[in-house]
């Protein structure tokens, strides 16, 4: 009587390749993104109130909602559950000003994910940062507030005030001069605080401090490399180093949100190190140019959305070299 | 070129106007004449006297052509048909400046480009130059709605949404979505009515498969104004 044995471990097993796997995923990166995040999110709601707090909720809900609505839509898997509308919300909402009305963050939300990726295919697919396009379509859609919603940091020893409008560091070396951004850092700790976080500005780039510790970690997990953050900050200090004020321009602005989180998206920069030099430069150089020349104090969006555009050139100037020349015997 | 001329029984006056307003739409379909549908599309009247201009020359440049092509030589048709068209887009030009001054002074420059509009002297090449009288008069006729209906929902749009109003009466506080109102908001617009009109025609052709054989999906030429 013969019977099925036991299953046992197989000596060999044959499959196709690939046969080295890592646990990481696309997923997984997404989540440390915004795990990473996370420090300089909360310290925006910290030094901001609840009004930060409901633009951070209300523009990645706005992010995540559109991008189940557009995959829907589409007839298209649903992508929510890896964490990149969530991100790209996230993202927005730290270069968003914490009076911004939050009915603004949710639209911004919604329109980055679906005509900053969805349209194009979804992700991987699309030709500029998702987060970005949010951004300048709310620069373009409401002025106004996208200008003028900066708030001081919520005194936390002294009278209770809801909120103060204020210019941003940037903002007023743009419009009243060296002196007057000088007097508005020196206020509660000089340089101290704008490190710290202590000043106006948006929602996730006043801590460069915390921007800095979750870009360690993503460093540390080799979910980032330091080309091009690198290169960004190289850049902006070449350009602005004319200018008298060349520490605010590298810690008074969105500098470091968005070369260590923006330019780095894997999708929009190049793919050879060589390009990512170029890349980087090229950001930083537009955002000096526009801070400096430009009509806006901060020039990081739109520097990086016009690097983005040229990501195509560069993958296509800086291309791996070939080992074997072309049509030897391989 | 056009589907209603490959042989068969000929259209029908109804048809055609159908296939200017639908089927092959100016500018949701053929993609003709973008710049103006751009540029205009700010408000509802601005399109509304503009598609009216183009109504009006499309129709009138169709008849013309349609009597005289016997006397064109083949070889000097396009700037034949060039003064032709200019010929009645200088009329309605200074109809239009003398019944409507202010609308014109916002519009006026685009009515005088309409010369130079790709949908127009398209339709004289390929229909108007080869169709007796009538076909020719209610294929401009379609055609002609068609670009109208087009700046209009266009218009349409971009106010309701950018500027809070309709044909110059305020419906919502404010301006909802500057964006809108840009440069960049009139490709978004035009995008998002496209999508909107080729879902339709997806869903039409769903509806009636089998029987008919599928229309030309994309859209057609991008060149020309």
């Amino acid at each position: 009587m013969s019977e099925i044995p036991a299953a046992r471990p197989r000596p060999f097993v044959v499959t196709p390749g690939p046969h080295l796997r890592v646990s990481e995923t696309t997923s997984s990166i997404m989540w440390w993104v915004n795990a990473s995040l996370a420090p300089a999110a909360l310290w925006g709601v910290v030094v901001f109130g609840p009004r930060a707090f409901a633009v951070i909720i209300a523009s990645m809900a706005g992010a995540v909602a559109a991008e189940w609505v557009g995959t829907a839509a589409m007839r298209r898997r649903s992508t929510v559950a890896d964490g990149s509308a969530a991100c790209t919300g996230l993202l927005l909402a730290l270069t968003l000003p914490p009076l911004l009305p939050a009915w603004a963050a949710f639209l911004g939300g919604a329109f980055a994910t679906l005509f900053g990726k969805v349209i194009f295919g979804g992700l991987g697919y699309n030709l500029f940062n998702p987060a970005l396009i949010g951004r300048a379509f709310l620069m373009a859609s409401f002025p106004v507030a996208m200008t003028s919603g900066w708030s001081n940091p919520r005194p936390w020893f002294g009278p209770h005030l809801d909120a103060v409008t204020t210019p941003t560091p940037l903002a007023a070396l743009k419009e009243y001069g060296l002196e007057a951004a000088a007097r508005l850092i020196s206020g509660p700790g000089g340089v101290t605080g704008l490190a710290l976080g202590f000043r106006p500005g948006s929602i996730g780039e006043v801590s460069v401090l915390l921007v800095a510790l979750g870009a360690g970690v993503m460093l540390a997990r080799g979910i980032i490399h330091l080309t091009i953050p690198l290169s960004v900050f190289a850049g902006t200090a070449l350009i602005t180093s004319f200018s008298g004020a060349p520490l605010l321009h590298l810690l008074g602005g969105g500098l470091w949100l968005g070369a260590f989180y923006m330019a780095t998206d894997y999708v929009t920069s190049p793919a050879m190190r060589s390009g990512q030099v170029v890349f980087g430069l090229l950001i930083g150089v537009l955002t000096g140019v526009i801070r400096l020349w430009g009509g806006y104090p901060e020039g990081i969006c739109y520097a990086i959305l016009i690097a983005n555009a040229v990501v195509p050139a560069l993958n296509l100037w800086f291309r791996p070299r070939r080992v074997v020349a072309m049509g030897s015997p391989s | 070129m056009t589907t209603l001329l490959h042989p068969g029984p000929a259209p029908t006056p109804r048809q055609l106007i159908l296939n200017g307003i639908f089927a092959e739409n100016p500018v949701f379909r053929l993609a003709l004449s973008l710049c103006p549908a751009v540029a205009v599309t700010t408000s509802v009247l601005n399109g509304l006297l503009l598609g009216v201009a183009v109504l009006a020359v499309q129709v009138l440049s169709s008849v013309t052509v349609t009597l005289v092509r016997g006397l064109i030589h083949p070889r000097v048709r396009i700037p034949v048909y060039t003064i032709i068209i200019a010929v009645w887009v200088s009329a309605i030009d200074m109809a239009l400046a003398a019944f409507f001054p202010a609308l014109y002074a916002q519009v006026g420059l685009y009515v005088k480009l309409i010369v130079a509009f790709a949908i127009i002297i398209s339709r004289l090449e390929v229909f108007a130059s080869r169709q007796p009288l009538v076909p020719s008069f209610f294929d401009g006729l379609g055609m002609g709605l068609g670009f109208l209906l087009a700046l209009l929902a266009i218009g349409a749009f971009r106010e309701l949404l950018g500027s809070g109003s309709f044909a110059g009466h305020a419906i919502a506080p404010g301006k909802p979505l500057l964006f809108l109102t840009l440069p960049a908001g009139g490709f978004f617009s035009i995008a998002i009515l496209m999508a909107f009109f080729n879902w339709i025609e997806a869903r039409a052709r769903r509806g009636r498969e089998g029987s008919a054989p599928a229309p030309r999906a994309a859209a057609g030429g991008t060149h020309g104004v």
